[in-house]
């Protein structure tokens, strides 16, 4: 019970948060002076093409791009109704981008997906490569096992992204007869979902998954493995080895748990860093993810699409704060009772 | 007598240090409790590691053999046995108690779990019966609501209640061996007296043998059949209690006598301290905190820390303040420190010089504010955390000088090797860093650093209870003679009476934040009449074993409020007044 009341209270705050990053992104998206259209009009006027002015004017007064500024906020959020049936985001109309002529939502629709896709993808290799090579690591601290681990952790973090991408390409491709770039194959890009398709994307998953997450797991393991050796020491894992239980579940039934609370509260760090870091990965390998259209975007100007991206990983990343608090709360006792007493 | 347990020739090194443990051999008797007495770094505790098993792999072991006498087996060499083995004896026929019972639980699961699993582990029951047996047992070690214990997590339960729960689970399985580091070093003095009482009664009950580990021989006295005194590794002197602790033959075990801090045996009663040369007063001094509740839409609760305290020290005085863990002693010093600001309506005055103005503490001009701090200074409890670990031993006792603007670079460090003298200190370890140091040397450089703003006035919270008796007595002779030479007045905060029996011109016994009983100490030792107080005294372990802890007074007085005589009880919430009963001895009770 309590942990509901916890989890609802947090979801509101959660609502709060958003709502104030909204505020942000909008105000950071309008500080460089000018903007899409405004630009693309004096473009047009300095070459006199009058068919493309009318049309950017009209777009200039549909988008309310000529009120005053908290205005336009408001009828972006949905908040209030603008000109011409323009509705907002609360109403689910993402809003136009100029750059691509077509809705945001057309635009980002499947890549929005496929961005979750590959971002949850690597936060689950993260965690499933760190939680057992970490272990490992602490629990034959000092030993060839750990100073291997330790090395192939430190080769990912210091390896480019870029780098590791390229020669995982060519050498999956060569013995493995992994895809080239894409996160599906090209034939079945628009299609609808189909067993086939979703095979296609797993099999394109696998190398972008790995660069992404390479570093964020080499950090995690480090971490796990530093917390698991500083619980090591502690009175009450004696406690246990005086009680006579065997070491493997020694380990893991009191450490382990004290160590996982810093690998728990990590997720909410974990996936901004991840979908930041990914944005580069995915020009690079040609992801059909959010991350180039976000480039793309902020490069002209495009606030719309822009806004909408940037909210969207706002809130990827508040959702993933959000289950790291619960999850702390359901792991530690301590934070669930606190101040009980 | 059949030997429980022999341990021969027991030694032990790291790496290729002379040994820790020095050819140590003793026998444990069936039903008998054997008590390893030494001080930090004797190495009593590697002995019971040794015992077990538990040792660091860094540790180099070699011995004639560590032989547990089990009934159907015949005796069994606890140093050859296989890991898998040694496993299966652990928790079960020997288990072992550690000090620390807050870090000694893991704070993430409930408490049944963690006792039961040694019923699991080892017994081969189902859960449901380990449950049966572990809430009997915990009713036998003295909860009252077992069930509510069960499903408890550690940090719900106060410190005595832990360690409480840690021989629950020691005992549960019905070991032969228990081993008992230290169980009552990090405890009160009347939970102590409590907890020893539950160990000698489980152990009635059951037969098993002990080994107590400690380094008090008051403890020693009530609890030990046999001893075995540690110095460095070696055995100093072993053998029953009645001769070590009735006549000490080695000189070692002499010197532990002679520094153990002992209530002397008042007779009358002394005269109070005059009151008219006051540099400290407290006039109805109360702390409330307000805690914040667990949830969004309950109130804060109020808890009241220290509640109209009226206390004074007489200049060249020492006002001690006893009580126990919670009781507000430490709220006390932090509020004369200006730490802390009472609650409106109480006032702390101090005057520095003799016939100067007193200053209000919690009003201070900035330049009064300066004069103050210079004047009055603190000494904690932990040397060993009470120093930054990156700062040399010239930087930590010139940095005081250096943010008052005192002196020059030379002049300062003059300064630091005088002070340095004072405490007996030589001025070659001026750059060295304090890990270089024990704790007792520690505890003078934290005095050292306090007398270098050549202060009237320190504030000692609990400065000798992190030090073993020896070391604790050198203290207490520095604070003693530091007092002669300058001056000094004290405020002294301790749990301990023995210690502050020695120190103390007045002494001021806190229960709940309230000043209970006010006395000089002969006087409150002679007569103590608050149950409050009897408990404190009775629950002194002494060090002869013709006076064991008279468990009954204990209960009595440090039990809820509700236990005492009527006179001493609140009426409603309004708690009796101080009463002087005879010339400045002070109790809280109707008259």
């Amino acid at each position: 019970m309590a942990i509901l009341r916890y989890a609802t209270l947090r979801f509101i705050t959660m609502l709060l948060t958003l709502l104030v990053v909204s505020v942000l992104i909008f105000i950071i998206i309008n500080l460089p002076p000018g903007d899409y259209l405004s630009n693309q009009l004096t473009e047009l006027r300095a070459t006199g093409q009058e068919a493309g002015i009318a049309k950017a004017e009209f777009m200039y007064h549909e988008y309310a791009m000529d009120r005053p500024l908290w205005e336009q906020y408001t009828i972006w959020m949905g908040f209030t109704p603008g000109p011409q049936g323009y509705s907002g985001m609360l109403q689910g109309d993402f809003g136009w981008s100029f750059e691509f002529d077509r809705p945001v939502s057309e635009i980002v629709g499947e890549a929005l997906w496929l961005t979750v896709l590959v971002n949850v993808a690597a936060v689950l290799f993260v965690y499933l490569v760190a939680l057992p090579l970490g272990v490992l690591a602490a629990a034959k601290a000092k030993t060839w096992v750990d100073y291997t681990s330790s090395f192939v952790g430190y080769l990912g973090l210091a390896t480019p992204n870029f780098l590791l991408a390229l020669m995982l390409f060519y050498y999956g491709h060569r013995y493995f007869d992994l895809p080239i770039g894409g996160l599906m194959a090209p034939e079945l890009e628009g299609e609808p979902m189909s067993l086939e398709k979703v095979k296609s994307i797993l099999v394109h998953l696998i190398v972008p998954t790995f660069v992404i997450g390479t570093a964020g797991a080499a950090g995690m393991m480090q971490r796990l493995r530093a917390n698991l050796l500083d619980e090591l020491g502690k009175p009450y894992v004696e406690t246990a080895r005086a009680k006579g239980l065997p070491p493997a579940k020694r380990l893991w039934k009191y450490p382990l748990r004290m160590a996982f609370n810093p690998f728990v509260a990590d997720i909410g760090n974990l996936l901004p860093s991840l979908i930041s870091g990914s944005v580069l990965v995915s020009v690079v390998l040609g992801l059909q993810t959010i991350g180039p259209a976000l480039l793309t975007a902020l490069k002209t100007q495009d606030q719309f699409l822009a806004g909408f991206i940037l909210l969207f990983v706002a809130l990827l990343t508040l959702v993933g704060t959000m289950i790291s608090d619960v999850l702390l709360m359901l792991l530690d006792p301590r934070i669930r009772y606190g101040g009980r007493d | 007598m059949t030997a429980l347990l022999q341990v021969k020739n027991l030694t032990i090194s790291f790496k290729s240090d002379p040994p820790v443990v020095d050819d140590v051999s003793f026998t444990v008797n069936a039903g008998k409790t054997l008590a390893l007495v030494g001080e930090s770094g004797s190495g009593k505790t590697l002995c019971c590691r040794a015992i077990l098993q538990l040792l660091p792999k860094a540790a180099n072991v070699k011995s004639q053999g560590v032989f547990l006498n089990c009934n159907d087996a015949g005796a069994l060499n606890l140093s050859e046995l296989p890991r898998k083995q040694m496993r299966d004896i652990r928790g079960n026929q020997i288990s072992m108690i550690f000090q620390e019972p807050m870090q000694s639980l893991s704070p993430l699961h409930r408490i049944g779990n963690q006792v039961s699993e040694i019923l699991t582990l080892h017994k081969n029951i189902s859960n449901r019966d380990a449950k049966a047996q572990v809430l009997e047992q915990f009713e036998r070690v003295g909860f009252h609501n077992p069930e509510r214990v069960f499903r408890a997590y550690p940090f719900e339960l106060s410190g005595g209640m832990r360690q409480r729960a840690m021989i629950a689970m020691a005992t549960v399985a019905k070991p032969d061996l228990l081993i008992a580091d230290e169980p009552t070093t990090a405890l009160d003095v009347t939970t102590q007296a409590q907890v020893l009482g539950l160990i000698k009664e489980l152990q009635k009950e059951t037969g098993m043998s002990v080994i107590f580990v400690t380094h008090d021989l008051g403890v020693v006295a009530n609890m030990a059949d046999s001893v075995v005194v540690l110095h460095r590794g070696s055995v100093m002197e072993a053998g029953q209690v009645e001769y070590v602790i009735g006549a000490p033959a080695h000189k070692y075990t002499q010197k532990l006598f002679a520094a153990a801090p002992v209530i002397p045996a008042a007779t009358e009663i002394e005269p109070p301290v005059p009151q008219d040369d006051l540099i400290l007063e407290m006039k109805s001094v109360s702390k409330t905190y307000h805690v914040r509740a667990g949830s969004f839409w309950s109130p804060s609760i109020d808890i009241k820390a220290a509640r109209d305290i009226n206390l004074s020290v007489a200049r060249g005085k020492t006002l001690a303040v006893v009580g126990e863990s919670g009781s507000g002693k430490t709220t006390c010093a932090r509020m004369v420190l200006g730490a802390e600001k009472p609650d409106e309506g109480g006032k702390i005055s101090f005057c520095g010089e003799k016939g100067g103005v007193a200053l209000d503490v919690n009003d201070l001009q900035s330049d009064q504010c300066t004069l103050f701090r210079q004047q009055l200074q603190p000494i904690f409890q932990d040397p060993y955390s009470s120093f930054n670990p990156r700062m040399r031993v010239v930087d930590a006792l010139t940095e005081p000088l250096d943010i008052n603007n005192i002196g020059n670079r030379s002049q300062r460090r003059d300064r630091a090797v005088e002070v340095l003298e004072w405490v007996g200190l030589d001025s070659r370890i001026l750059y060295r860093y304090p890990h270089a140091f024990s704790g007792g040397q520690r505890q003078r450089l934290s005095i050292a650093r306090a007398l270098a703003m050549n202060p009237v006035f320190l504030v000692c919270d609990e400065p000798t209870s992190a030090l073993d008796v020896s070391v604790q007595n050198q203290i207490l002779c520095l604070f003693e003679d530091l007092q002669k030479r300058m001056g000094l007045s004290y405020l002294f905060i301790s749990h301990d009476l023995a210690v502050v029996s020695r120190i103390a011109d007045e002494v001021a016994v806190m229960h709940h934040g309230q000043v209970v009983e006010q006395a000089p100490p002969c006087t409150l030792f002679h007569n103590p009449r608050h149950p409050y107080t009897q408990a404190l005294l009775a629950a002194q372990p002494e060090p002869d074993i013709n006076r064991p802890i008279n468990l009954e007074v204990v209960a009595k007085g440090a039990g809820s409020p509700d236990s005492w005589p009527e006179m001493f009880r609140s009426i409603e919430t309004k708690s009796p007044p101080l009463t002087e009963i005879e010339p400045g001895h002070r109790v809280r009770c109707h008259a």
